[in-house]
């Protein structure tokens, strides 16, 4: 069962690429080659998709290590408190990606309670349109991207630090060693493995940012907002091209694959040379 | 020394609230907004106490729009999806775990590509499966697509369970003749309590949320799940945020009571991902 509706479908996304493709009638589909791969670095609206995508991902992963790390070092030791801030960092992890996109659309609007903050106590101050330009657009969906997955990170390093031997922390204080000194010569080696496992995922889950750009701009405006999947989306069932869309679909795997590779290399020479 | 201490506690204390509170305050917003008429959605300066406060959106929500139909869709969906799921990946996951058979360290890299490779890549070929299949448009095509993309993560973690196990108490049971399917229901099963919750935690929430599929498969409206409903209450016409947001607040409020109930199970789930993988 796996074979058949995930194992196939790989091998079909590969070949329907190949393809243009016919939706009603599939025997019809034309044999184009490679020609969905060309016209995909032809377009510009490719590009501008796939630069949001690693706009989306610069901006959203390192906030989410260094966050998620802060937290879990304030939560490190264990108090009656560190199930409840927990249980709230956690909290947007769980809910739907489509109940927070509107959430923070809602919160995003132009007449919304973030702008209302930043007018405060000055009666000059233009609202920003938020969701009505591209980089204001992408900083409203990269801070929902950071809100939600926060929780995420927290959780991972706060596992990996409560396995740090207490031992070695203890013997750096013996030796004269600040806390700085400690974290970074005791802590964070430690929870070395736990970083590079967090950094892969979040670099995975940033090319795959999807539902929360689909809910809040939908692309727009004028395909300004647009990343990699949306835009697959969109190719694929708004204009009915099968073909092209499992082209991206299939770029973006390859991508997103090698930058996988190159992560874990480099955690492994890193490792190795400690 | 001592003071020294006591104030970096209340520092650290200050810090965390002020992050669990910006973490909450859009959720406790969402359910105030929820509780106020539509001229007052986005009034200036925004309530964040409604007043006057009315739970018009939730009668409506419940009476005009087949809410609750989209609930139990919901609900069916995704506890049919678990309990398929997480009973194909044990299986799955005891063979890989204790026998040997051709073709296993092959199959087992298929199933960690699978881990690797993103539902969403997926989408257009299971749409042309689907339809080939007749599994568009109905709540059997999400079941079975659900089941087929839960199948991988489920396996991988209840594998590294199951092999924990020591497999003296099998070969004990062996001995007294019991057969592989004795031995895993009598014995695996029971013992993995913990990681069968964590699973089926993880799943049925997987289900519960997933937008993308039902979004494309389901054209119906009586089809919908909530997600895709409150999508659409979204879309009509000026957005009635109210409505929206009362739909949200009936949708999570499950999600936070199961995550609230099983935290152990979370952490643990999320912690065998992490440090086995």
């Amino acid at each position: 069962m796996y074979v058949c509706f995930i194992g196939l479908p790989m091998i079909r996304a590969a070949q329907i690429s190949l393809f243009h493709w016919n939706v009603m009638l599939p025997q019809r589909s034309v044999f184009v080659g490679l020609g969905n791969y060309s016209k995909a670095f032809a377009d510009p609206i490719f590009w501008q998709a796939l630069s949001n995508s690693g706009l989306y991902m610069l901006l959203t992963v390192p906030p989410q290590i260094v966050i998620g790390l802060g937290v879990a070092m304030l939560l490190k030791r264990r108090s009656p408190a560190q199930p409840v801030y927990r249980f709230l960092f956690y909290l947007p992890v769980v809910t739907s990606w489509v109940v927070v996109s509107l959430l923070f659309k809602y919160l995003f609007a132009d007449q919304g309670v973030i702008n209302w903050l930043l007018t405060l106590g000055r009666a000059d101050a233009v609202p920003i349109s938020w969701l009505s330009g591209r980089f204001t657009a992408m900083v409203a969906i990269c801070a929902l991207g950071i809100w939600k997955g926060v929780g995420w990170s927290m959780m991972i390093f706060l596992a990996a630090l409560q396995g740090v031997p207490v031992v070695l922390e203890e013997a750096a204080e013996m030796d004269g060693a600040n806390r700085w000194q400690k974290f970074l010569v005791v802590t964070l080696p430690a929870i070395w493995p736990a970083m590079a496992f967090v950094l892969i995922m979040l670099v995975i889950g940033g090319f795959n940012v999807f539902i929360s750009v689909l809910l809040m701009t939908g692309g727009g405006p004028a395909q300004q907002t647009e990343v990699l999947l949306t835009y697959m989306y969109n190719v694929a069932f708004g204009n009915l091209d099968f073909g092209y869309g499992s082209a991206i679909a299939m770029l973006l795997t390859v991508l997103v694959f090698i930058l996988a590779v190159i992560q874990m290399k480099a955690f492994r020479t890193e490792q190795g040379a400690q | 020394m001592r003071r020294h201490h006591a104030t970096a506690s209340i520092a650290r204390h200050i810090v965390l609230s002020a992050g669990g509170l910006l973490m909450t305050l859009p959720f406790i917003y969402m359910v105030s907004t929820s509780f106020k008429d539509q001229a007052y959605v986005l009034s200036y300066p925004p309530q964040l106490i409604p007043e006057p406060a009315t739970i018009a959106n939730y009668v409506r929500v419940w009476l005009t729009q087949d809410f609750g139909r989209y609930f139990v869709n919901s609900l069916v969906v995704a506890a049919l999806s678990t309990a398929g799921s997480v009973l194909v990946s044990a299986m799955m996951a005891y063979a890989f775990a204790r026998f040997r058979f051709a073709g296993r360290t092959l199959l087992f890299r298929v199933l960690l590509l699978g881990l690797m490779v993103p539902a969403m890549m997926l989408i257009i070929p299971q749409f042309v499966l689907a339809k080939s299949l007749n599994l568009l448009d109905n709540l059997q095509g999400l079941i079975v697509f659900y089941i087929a993309g839960s199948l991988a993560l489920n396996t991988f973690l209840l594998r590294a369970f199951f092999e924990g196990i020591p497999i003296e108490l099998e070969e004990a049971m062996e001995v007294d003749g019991a057969n592989p399917w004795q031995r895993f229901t009598r014995l695996m099963l029971p013992l993995s309590t913990p990681a069968l919750a964590t699973t089926t935690i993880f799943t049925f929430l997987g289900c519960w949320d997933e937008f993308a599929w039902a979004a494309t498969s389901i054209n119906t409206p009586t089809n919908r799940t909530l997600p895709v409903a409150i999508r659409l209450f979204q879309g009509q016409n000026a957005t009635q945020w109210g409505l929206v947001f009362a739909a949200s607040t009936i949708a999570i409020i499950p999600v936070i009571a199961v995550f609230f109930a099983f935290q152990r199970y979370f952490v643990q789930g999320l912690t065998t991902g992490a440090l086995k993988g």
